[in-house]
């Protein structure tokens, strides 16, 4: 290949090295095995760059290579069953999918003006890593290819070699476990504490009258 | 389109999997009510953040990695 492709290739990946590498961690969940997948992605990289037509596609087609090496592996070193999650865990009380903006929209929480935009506005990175690294494999690697990576659903069926219906069940689970997730982590981290001095304030406001 | 009709589809709508005439209707519905356009903001906002989530220094020794690698070629 002529100096000019490769000067192009070494500073594409120099270029991509952070979101390829951030993007393998979430799928690895590992800093070693992101390294290696990065690795092994730039490699396959380079022998299909033949096939690559349009380089103005660089970007997509090599995250596409990332996901493929990652979900090939995955699901051939997948010895056991994945632990089974129990269906429903994913709803709220009412049997409704999870949502995190409900949760924060409840009666007694409107008297603080917009609590969701302060809980979204104060959600750490590391919060949401935690919590998209506690999703199960398959649910992770749904969200993963969707909201982390923008593929469309039948991509991301086509790379998980699955229905689309399969991949919009598993991202449907997969955000509700994760609001959940971030709805304890928010309660956890003080949310209540400030629900309960809005409370305070607001009884203090009633006895006043 | 109703509230609930729009909150059923609102992920597939953030996700761009709808086609272009039940995407209109739902822009429609969000600009005229106030509930069901917070709804989306805030998924807009926790969407981006996940996508936030895929971009991570890569630490030297991995850069140091690919360029041996590219080198090598």
């Amino acid at each position: 290949m002529d100096a000019g492709i490769r000067q192009f290739f070494a500073a594409e990946v120099e270029r991509l090295a952070d979101r390829l590498f951030g993007t393998a961690l979430r799928l690895t969940r590992n800093r070693d095995d992101a390294e290696d997948l990065v690795a092994e992605t730039v490699a396959k990289a380079w022998a299909k760059l033949p096939e690559l037509r349009d380089l103005q596609c660089f970007d997509a087609w090599i995250q596409r290579i990332l996901a493929n090496t990652f979900v090939s592996e995955w699901r051939h070193r997948r010895a056991s069953p994945e632990i089974a999650i129990e269906p429903g865990v994913e709803h709220d009380e009412e049997g409704e999918p999870f949502s995190l903006f409900e949760k924060l929209h409840q009666p007694f929480l409107l008297w603080w003006a917009s609590p969701e935009e302060s809980v979204i506005a104060k959600l750490l990175r590391e919060d949401i890593e935690r919590a998209l690294d506690g999703l199960p494999d398959a649910f992770r690697i749904a969200v993963v290819l969707v909201d982390v990576q923008g593929h469309s659903y039948p991509e991301a069926a086509e790379l998980l070699g699955v229905p689309v219906g399969t991949v919009r069940s598993r991202l449907a689970r997969a955000r509700g476990l994760l609001q959940r997730s971030l709805w304890q982590h928010a309660r956890d981290a003080g949310f209540h504490d400030n629900h309960d001095h809005g409370k305070e304030a607001r009884d203090q406001a009633a006895d006043d009258v | 389109m109703t509230c609930e009709e729009v909150l059923e589809h609102l992920f597939a709508y953030l996700d761009r999997e709808l086609d272009d005439q039940t995407s209109a209707e739902i822009e429609h519905h969000l600009e005229s009510c106030r509930g069901c356009f917070s709804r989306a903001e805030f998924e807009r906002k926790l969407k981006a953040h996940l996508r936030d989530a895929g971009e991570s220094a890569a630490p030297e020794s991995l850069r140091a990695r690919l360029k041996y690698l590219i080198e090598k070629f």
